[in-house]
């Protein structure tokens, strides 16, 4: 039977939790905020990029021009995994699903012939413990995530596969489908596939080019890979602040939810004690009133 | 045909311009060209240089780096990898980086050095000084 002393302290202990899990609620949101809006503002370029690249590949398609090793579908056993998570946990299940998608993914894959790239401490933490080679971790870097860290990352894995050193490179990651869901996808970033080169559009047109398709090709399809690395960080990134914001109001319910019980128990173990001490009161003064009777 | 043209620069982080345009000058990769409405379809990519753009009489000018335009339909759409307006440019870090270049070609500084590289640094960093240079 706790004291009202215990109770007390429990119901301070959870309060205090409820502050931190409030703050951590309130901060998610504004990073949240901030994250969208950069997704949002992104959407430009990629869009016309895909649009572009749809038109080039049609206008061009027949001829030799639209022959490019990033293209170039090779028949290899090599896979490259790149697995993005967060740095930091308290996300609900955000970093436990991507990892849990990947590994099955990885365990498809002939284990001796797969190359990870972690993304993420939560990525690396969980594969360095495991029978996989790593080949390249990148980390704590989100608070200051940039073009530039997309730009770093798909340029390493394009080298190796222009390298020849992979035949295949995957990306898994948490996809944001809205504050409360994400899910974890499965891309195939290298070689690019068909139909991410967007829809053909209506009556290829007929462009001048300089200096030639080739060229623009050439420059124009590891954008395309970076511009698609910078989407899936940058929905990641929203979708660890959505998760992070979804599990710490849920966890401040569940607390208020403690300190509700905490408090009728408390307010209990107040009047049971205070009709105790009546009882004892009354007793003894019932005792005393005896004794002078007799 | 319209008699405007309808101007877009997207960098991958942001739309930086859309508005519509008189007359405009790109820094293609294999030189500058003049766009004005009635252009015809047109691809190419982009060298390190000043656009500018003319809205009735007013100039504007952005320095740019890298990717691509392209012309049609009297659209312009122009994706940089860098895009900035006068007002947006660190002019000091351009001096360093100026600086930093220069030193890196002369060949007095470390090592190897990438000459490419430290071409492309000094072409972009000349370019935002001009352009910041254009600020009022």
């Amino acid at each position: 039977m706790p004291t009202l002393r215990d109770i007390q302290r429990r119901i301070r202990s959870v309060q205090s939790t409820q502050k931190i899990t409030r703050a951590m609620k309130l901060v998610a949101a504004a990073k949240l905020r901030r994250a969208q809006e950069r997704i949002l503002a992104a959407r430009p370029y990629a869009g016309k990029m895909s649009e572009l690249l749809g038109n080039l590949v049609s206008a061009a398609s027949g001829s030799d021009e639209t022959q490019h090793p990033l293209l170039e579908q090779r028949e290899g056993p090599r896979r490259q995994i790149v697995i993005i998570t967060a740095d930091k946990g308290l996300a609900g299940a955000f970093n436990a699903n991507v990892i849990r998608r990947a590994l099955e993914f990885v365990r498809q894959s002939n284990t001796a012939e797969v190359t990870l790239v972690v993304v993420g401490r939560k990525a690396r933490d969980f594969y360095r413990r495991r029978p996989w080679t790593i080949k390249r971790d990148m980390i704590g870097f989100w608070d200051r995530l940039a073009y530039t860290h997309a730009a770093e990352l798909a340029d390493y894995f394009m080298q190796q596969y222009l390298d020849g050193e992979v035949d295949e490179v995957h990306l898994v990651y948490n996809e944001f489908r809205s504050v409360a869901v994400q899910r974890p996808v499965r891309e195939q970033l290298l070689p690019i596939p068909r139909k991410a080169e967007g829809e053909v559009d209506t009556g290829a047109v007929d462009y001048l080019y300089e200096p030639n398709p080739k060229a623009i090709l050439d420059e124009l399809l590891p954008r395309h890979v970076r511009t698609q690395v910078f989407r899936a960080l940058m929905e990641s990134l929203a979708g660890e602040y959505g998760a992070r914001m979804t599990a710490m109001e849920a966890a401040t319910k569940n607390a208020k939810e403690m300190i509700d019980v905490l408090t009728i128990q408390y307010n209990k173990a107040r009047q049971e004690k205070i009709t105790k001490e009546l009882l004892d009161i009354v007793g003894g003064a019932e005792a005393l009133k005896q004794g002078a009777e007799a | 045909m319209a008699d405007r043209l309808t101007l877009e620069i997207a960098t991958p982080i942001r739309l930086v311009v859309a508005e519509a345009a008189d007359e405009i000058v790109i820094p293609g990769s294999q030189g500058y060209f003049g766009v004005l409405p009635g252009h015809a379809p047109f691809l190419t990519t982009l060298g390190v240089g000043e656009f500018m753009y003319r809205v009735g009489h007013d100039e504007h000018y952005l320095a740019v780096s890298g990717g691509f335009a392209e012309v049609r339909n009297d659209k312009v759409i122009v994706l940089a990898d860098t895009a900035e307006h006068p007002e947006e440019i660190d002019r000091a870090r351009a001096e360093r980086a100026r600086e930093r270049a220069e030193r890196r070609l002369s060949g007095r500084g470390d090592e190897e050095i990438d000459y490419a590289r430290a071409l492309a640094a000094l072409a972009r960093a000349l370019t935002r000084i001009m352009t910041a240079g254009r600020s009022r």
